[in-house]
């Protein structure tokens, strides 16, 4: 449920780095705390995210969330899917589910961020 | 606060429920998923647990008049087996509770009042209690169980021998056996369908809930949490406790005016109501839906012309009606159907328009 190569935001984001991008999607545990994903508000491409800063906002039924940029960097994707099947996130949240893809400004970012591990040892003391 | 459980926390947790902490109670929000579980109350049934609500018991001989004077509904022609929705104002007009009132005896009353406002509601009716009415907290002998949808009457059909075609809309039976349990079994409900309330001893609720279950399964009952209770008295329409009202809000700003009766005499709030309604409401609530992407929330602003013209109560993306809808309050001027309005989602305006509501109203097929 929370894949080995991934890393991970203490607000349930993930991300995917492979040569200098990272692909950006919310958690198995996020959606399942969500419930029915019904809207999810994306930036355009172009748009310069923060790292730690809210750049969207998963909406279900009964509530909404923010979405935080686990790194800082430029969106160059948005999955357009998500707007016509915002239910992919809750189906496929790893995989067809995921929200951008970010070109990062500083890669080294990525080491503040949590091991698969380590997100579940965070969720175990969450409780 | 250690939250409080009702009698079929078990069950839930057994079926697999989410747990929420709502009024004080924990309470599932959702089993499934709240759109199927909406869907299936809309197209079949649902079985919520309502246990949370608190029972006020008003009885003896002056109870009929104190109750007239204590609600703004009139309920002075009540009869035995009839019940009423009804706001209760303070002097103000503000709304200290929205309530429904039973007449289980000619001396004898039932108030059925939101879980987180009991004990304010307990201390009010005592503070202005007379020489013979008693007024009682009578929480604990109630479980209460919600069987809403199409197909509720007959579901519950299998497992009473009472003819509920005889029981009309806002009417009440005594000592009715379901599957064998006791119950006061009420036509009435919180989520727009027809539907019944059944009242039992909390010791047999988890049985009866569990035999409701099973009588409906080929009907496509299914349990039901507060996240689709919560979508479903939207599209009704229907306010809460919390959101559409509260103590700064009147009955006649909520549009409950039909529930407020200046004929019937002196009651709790009438002077501040009287003077309101000649004088104009400062605030109406309005039913909007959104016109682009994004959904409302309790507490965004509305806006009219560049300027805030008011404040979300509730909003959700309808499951009915795949629209975004909401309620909200707005200046006066601002609450006629197609009014264009918009609400601030995280700092961007987003179009909406003012709409009738309620945004979903079934389709009628006798029993009431």
């Amino acid at each position: 449920m929370y894949p080995e190569d991934l890393l991970y935001t203490r607000e349930h984001e993930w991300i995917r780095a492979s040569g200098g991008r990272g692909t950006v999607g919310i958690t198995h545990f996020a959606q399942e705390a969500l419930g029915d994903v019904v809207y999810v508000e994306l930036p355009e491409a172009g748009f310069e995210l923060r790292a730690g800063e809210p750049f969207g906002a998963v909406e279900s039924v009964k509530s909404v969330s923010d979405l935080y940029a686990p790194v800082s960097g430029t969106v160059v994707e948005v999955n357009r899917e998500l707007a016509g099947h915002p239910e992919l996130v809750n189906q496929d949240p790893y995989g067809e589910g995921w929200m951008v893809v970010v070109a990062m400004a500083d890669p080294a970012e990525l080491e503040q961020l949590l091991s698969a591990a380590a997100y579940q040892d965070m969720l175990k003391e969450e409780g | 606060m250690e939250l409080q459980r009702t009698p079929l926390y078990g069950l839930h947790r057994r079926l697999g429920a989410k747990m929420v902490d709502f009024g004080g109670f924990a309470m599932p929000v959702q089993y499934s998923g709240i759109a199927a579980e909406h869907r299936a109350v809309r197209e079949a049934a649902g079985l919520f647990d309502a246990s949370h609500m608190g029972e006020i018991g008003v009885r003896g001989p002056g109870a009929a008049a104190f109750l007239q004077w204590a609600v703004t509904a009139d309920v002075g022609r009540l009869g035995v087996g009839q019940a009423a929705y009804s706001p209760v104002c303070l002097t103000t007009g503000g709304v200290l509770d929205d309530i429904l009132v039973y007449r289980l005896g000619v001396e004898d009353y039932l108030l059925v009042v939101n879980a987180g406002n009991k004990d304010k509601d307990l201390a009010w009716l005592r503070e202005r209690g007379r020489e013979n009415v008693t007024v009682e907290d009578r929480s604990a002998e109630w479980a209460l169980l919600a069987l809403q949808g199409p197909r509720a009457a007959a579901v519950l059909g299998r497992v009473t021998g009472e003819p509920l075609d005889r029981i009309g809309y806002y009417r009440f039976r005594s000592g009715v056996p379901v599957a064998g349990v006791d119950c006061l079994l009420s036509r009435t409900g919180y989520t727009g369908e027809d539907g019944f309330e059944l009242y039992c001893s909390p010791a047999r609720a988890e049985g009866l809930f569990a035999a409701l279950l099973a009588a409906g399964e080929d009907d496509g009952l299914v349990p039901a949490g507060l996240g689709a209770r919560d979508t479903l008295r939207l599209e009704a329409a229907l306010p809460l406790y919390g959101h559409e009202l509260d103590e700064g809000t009147t009955p006649l700003e909520a549009g409950l005016d039909r529930f407020v009766s200046f004929a019937k005499g002196d009651f709790s709030g009438r002077e501040a109501l009287r003077r309101q309604k000649e004088e104009g409401a400062g605030k109406k609530l309005a039913g909007f839906e959104l016109t682009g992407p994004g959904i409302a929330r309790q507490g965004y602003a509305l806006m009219q012309g560049g300027r805030q013209t008011g404040t979300v109560t509730s909003g959700t993306l309808s499951p009915t009606l795949g629209r975004a809808i909401g309620l909200g309050y707005v200046a006066p001027e601002h609450a006629r159907p197609g009014t264009e309005l918009a609400v601030v989602i995280r700092g961007r305006e987003c179009a909406a328009r003012v709409v009738p509501t309620p945004f979903y109203r079934r389709k009628k097929q006798g029993g009431e």
